[in-house]
């Protein structure tokens, strides 16, 4: 059980664990759409779904600030992070490496994460969004690099205009943020390659 | 001042990480990885690290296979088609030392192929990962030599100075000259060095089921391909893509299909054609294919006859 | 059945007993121990540890000797060595104001104060064998000299001097005073600023540096150095640990720094003043320290707004090029196998020939028709 003023363990195991964790990630972003599990136990502080957890500890470090919303930024998620990966946790979102929200918040918006500049497309944030459950929802479907023909997924829980913006985002290709959604240990990647619509 | 390390006593094994590589530069290394399958093509610049083999011999390869190698993994090691070319031995050796690595000469059961210069000729299949170790990422390079002229070339997709060599090479000698590192167009948006891989091989990757990892450690730059991405070798609709062929087939194993290497038998004109994939024209030989120079193969001690 | 035969294993760690043999040469001569290069041979040691990018005479020592003396391999094997070495933090910048002086001249003043201190240098020796080195005898170290006067404790740095009065370049940091990039943990991108361009070259190869440096000379730059100063001696170094909160003093290194004094025409902004080109190597190393303020000062060509036509001015040419470990590995690279390649090579111009002859023999076959 955790305590309030205790934090949580990381990764028992840093070398294979975080090894394991980012070729879930590596999957998750080559194919889009498809359900990847992690399968790291951990315990993850309160505010974080274990696969956002694993994945901010496997990818995230000193190099890297990540934004916050402000709850979960003064909430044990905050310290979690601070202290297992020595990250800088940002309030806003500009400058952000990587990025957690709450997919059925109303803010913010995708459009104010860094989608990169054209010399380096490289230097966009990475955010995971947390949802409600990764199957049950409305069907969206996918093409686009990763994906033989179409895929579809059916998150749950996200705010209304999701889609929308994140048909805007993959507009700005080869800028634009890539997406993890997340929920418990599973997790989509839907890089800004992705071409999304919904399902007719 | 007393600032000397410890030196390592001779009996101790020199603590090493896991795969050599720390791993705060593992997670350098994978978000770079994570950034270029994001934008197939694009070479992401990354903080190549000083590795114990040397620059131009696989450092860029070596470092992505040390940063995606967990135990689960079996590792292939090419080097020109073959499992046993020295640099292939040298650098499988490394991951056997440093990371307890599982390793194999087949194809098919690899879920790592770390490669210079060929793609197997079995097709490759889901979740499978091809490494390759690149020379010179940037296919504009000699064209413009200027780093931060070419970065602006695939900023604004200007490959027009791409499209007049290779038109140029067509007015001189009636098709594009160029035989390897063939520049290909991905997901319609980057020029991309396909790596020194003959362009026989170029096909492979288009809509290749496996991922696709590229690593160049002396410039600095890993650029990827996802499954199922579109690779489309530049030419012009009066002068497609062709690839090699040749008129001989396999002498070991009679293959007609794969891309053969040249083995020159004497000083006399002599000379033999074998498939550059070792681990292929094995196969095919177990199966029973024989070509028709097997059995002098066998005095130029290229194969063995091993007798039952 | 028939299988491949596979020699490529055994024949490498052939190659590793050979060179291990090579290494130790004659038997019958006592091996070289590892304290007489770091004692004899010191200023190899000071290149490779420039060019390893690592600061230890015991393990630069090392490496020439499991080098045979190839100063590159040597410098390879420090690097591959670094590169795997915990990171504590940064140091406090040295300050070289406080040297312990060895060795200063100043080429731009007859007299000035602390004076000139030749220091151990081969600048005026004829360079003519001493035979009696190659005499295996306990070597002293010649005869003894009466002890010199003690140096001034004061030994101002010429730049300084020029700098109150106005005349020279100020050195500023950048904004904010930020920490300075470090090219072996980050990817370099271009335009280079100035503290990129001096670590690629404290770890740049000397003799492309020196090579760069003299093109200047000669006229591929438009500069007219002088040198102001060079300085060879110890300097300490200090380090802040985060839990103590004050500096430590961590020990002493030799360092040689100079410093080149450059005409600047000013411009409609700016007084004419003096500009500085500046090198700073480990060890004893001044030809790497002069080489590198000559191409320091070429490449602020674009800070003067001047043109930039030189090999030496060209920031992504001095520092892509510089590196001597990463060039010698791509130009011995062609070593490796490139049989699949070439023979993509062999079949075009074959089919290319090919094809020329069968067109010259139909032209040659219709030509005789055309006559007649």
């Amino acid at each position: 059980m955790q305590t309030k003023n205790l934090i949580a363990a990381g990764f028992a195991d840093p070398v294979f664990q975080s090894q394991a964790a980012f070729r879930t990630v590596l999957a998750a972003l080559s194919e889009p759409g498809t359900v990847q599990t992690v399968s790291a136990a951990i315990l993850p502080p309160d505010g974080l779904c274990a696969a956002t957890a694993t994945t901010l500890l496997t990818l995230a470090d000193y190099e890297t600030p990540i934004f916050l919303p402000q709850q979960l930024r003064d909430g044990p998620a905050g310290a979690w992070l601070r202290f297992h990966c020595g990250v800088a946790i940002l309030d806003t979102p500009a400058g952000a490496a990587f990025a957690v929200i709450d997919g059925a918040s109303a803010a913010p918006p995708l459009a104010a994460f860094d989608p990169g500049h054209d010399q380096f497309p490289d230097r966009s944030a990475t955010v995971l969004v947390q949802c409600a459950a990764l199957t049950g929802g409305e069907s969206m479907t996918l093409s686009g690099p990763g994906i033989a023909g179409s895929r579809s997924i059916a998150p749950q829980g996200l705010r209304p205009g999701f889609w929308a913006e994140v048909a805007a985002n993959a507009e700005l290709y080869p800028l634009g943020v890539d997406l993890i959604l997340s929920c418990g240990d599973a997790l989509i990647g839907l890089p800004r390659t992705t071409q999304i619509e919904e399902t007719a | 001042m007393n600032a000397h390390q410890t030196l390592p006593a001779d009996d101790a094994k020199p603590a090493y990480n896991y795969a050599y590589l720390d791993e705060q530069t593992k997670r350098m290394i994978r978000r770079a990885l994570l950034k270029a399958v994001a934008v197939p093509g694009y070479q992401v610049p990354f903080g190549s690290r000083e590795m114990p083999l040397a620059r131009g011999w696989g450092t860029g390869g070596i470092q992505v296979t040390a940063a995606i190698i967990g135990p689960d993994d079996t590792l292939k090691v090419i080097d020109q088609g073959a499992d046993d070319t020295t640099n292939a031995v040298s650098i499988r050796r490394f991951f056997e030392r440093t990371a307890d690595a599982r390793t194999t000469e087949a194809t098919e059961e690899a879920t790592i192929i770390q490669t210079r210069h060929r793609i197997p000729e079995a097709p490759l299949k889901a979740g499978q990962i091809m490494v390759y170790q690149v020379p010179t990422p940037e296919p504009l390079r000699r064209l413009e030599p200027r780093e931060a002229e070419t970065r602006k070339m695939h900023a604004w997709a200007e490959y027009g100075l791409m499209q007049v060599k290779l038109y140029e090479n067509i007015a001189r000698f009636g098709e594009v000259t160029t035989t390897y590192d063939y520049p290909v167009m991905v997901n319609g948006r980057y020029v991309m060095a396909p790596s020194p891989i003959p362009k026989f091989d170029n096909p492979k990757m288009h809509m290749s089921p496996a991922l696709q990892l590229f690593g160049a450690g002396r410039e600095k730059r890993i650029y990827a391909l996802p499954p199922h991405t579109s690779v489309k070798s530049l030419d012009f609709d009066d002068h497609p893509f062709r690839v090699q062929s040749w008129n001989e087939p396999c002498g070991l194993c009679g293959a007609t299909d794969s891309y053969l290497d040249e083995v020159i038998t004497d000083d006399k004109g002599g000379r033999m054609f074998v498939c550059s994939d070792s681990h292929h024209c094995e196969t095919r030989r177990e199966a029973g294919h024989r070509g028709a120079m097997l059995a002098d193969a066998s005095a130029l001690h290229l194969v063995e006859e091993v007798k039952p | 059945m028939y299988v491949a035969v596979k020699g490529g294993e055994a024949a490498i760690l052939a190659t590793h007993d050979l060179v291990a043999e090579a290494r130790r040469g004659n038997e019958a001569v006592p091996e070289l121990t590892v304290a007489q290069i770091r004692e004899q041979q010191g200023l190899a040691c000071a290149r490779v540890m420039n060019e390893g990018s690592l600061y230890d005479l015991d393990l630069a020592a090392l490496a020439l000797k499991q080098a045979q003396g190839d100063a590159i391999e040597a410098a390879f094997l420090m690097r591959a060595y670094r590169t795997t070495l915990p990171r504590f933090g940064s140091s406090e910048p040295i300050d070289t104001a406080q040297m312990a002086i060895r060795r200063r001249i100043s080429a731009t003043y007859k007299d000035l104060p602390g004076g000139q201190v030749l220091g151990p240098t081969y600048d005026y020796t004829h360079r003519l064998f001493d035979f009696a080195l190659m005499d295996e005898a306990d070597g002293s170290a010649g005869e003894a000299r009466p002890a010199a006067t003690a140096l001034d404790a004061a030994m101002p740095r010429v730049p300084d001097i020029l700098g109150a009065e106005g005349l020279m370049e100020a050195e500023t940091p950048p904004q904010g005073d930020p920490r300075p990039f470090d090219l072996t943990r980050e990817p370099v991108s271009f335009p280079a600023d100035r503290d990129v361009r001096l670590q690629a070259m404290a770890r740049g190869d000397e003799g492309f540096l020196l090579g760069l440096g003299y093109s200047v000379q000669r006229g591929y730059g438009g500069n007219h150095p002088f040198v102001g100063e060079i300085r060879v001696g110890e300097v300490c170094v200090e380090f802040v640990p985060e839990e103590l909160g004050f500096s430590v003093d961590l020990g002493e290194i030799t360092l040689t720094e100079c410093q080149m004094v450059n005409q600047f025409q000013g411009s409609k902004d700016v007084a004419p003043q003096f500009t500085r080109g500046y090198g700073l190597s480990f060890g004893h190393s001044e030809r790497k320290a002069m080489s590198m303020s000559l191409v320091d000062r070429a490449l602020k060509c674009r800070e003067f707004g001047e043109a930039a036509n030189y090999p030496a001015q060209l920031d992504e040419f001095v520092l892509y090029h510089s590196d001597n470990v990463e060039a010698a590995g791509f130009v011995e690279h062609l070593k490796l196998p490139h049989y699949v390649d070439f023979q993509g090579e062999l079949e075009l111009i074959r089919r290319i020939t090919r094809e020329r002859e069968q067109r010259l023999a139909r032209e040659q076959g219709t030509l005789p028709e055309a006559a007649e």
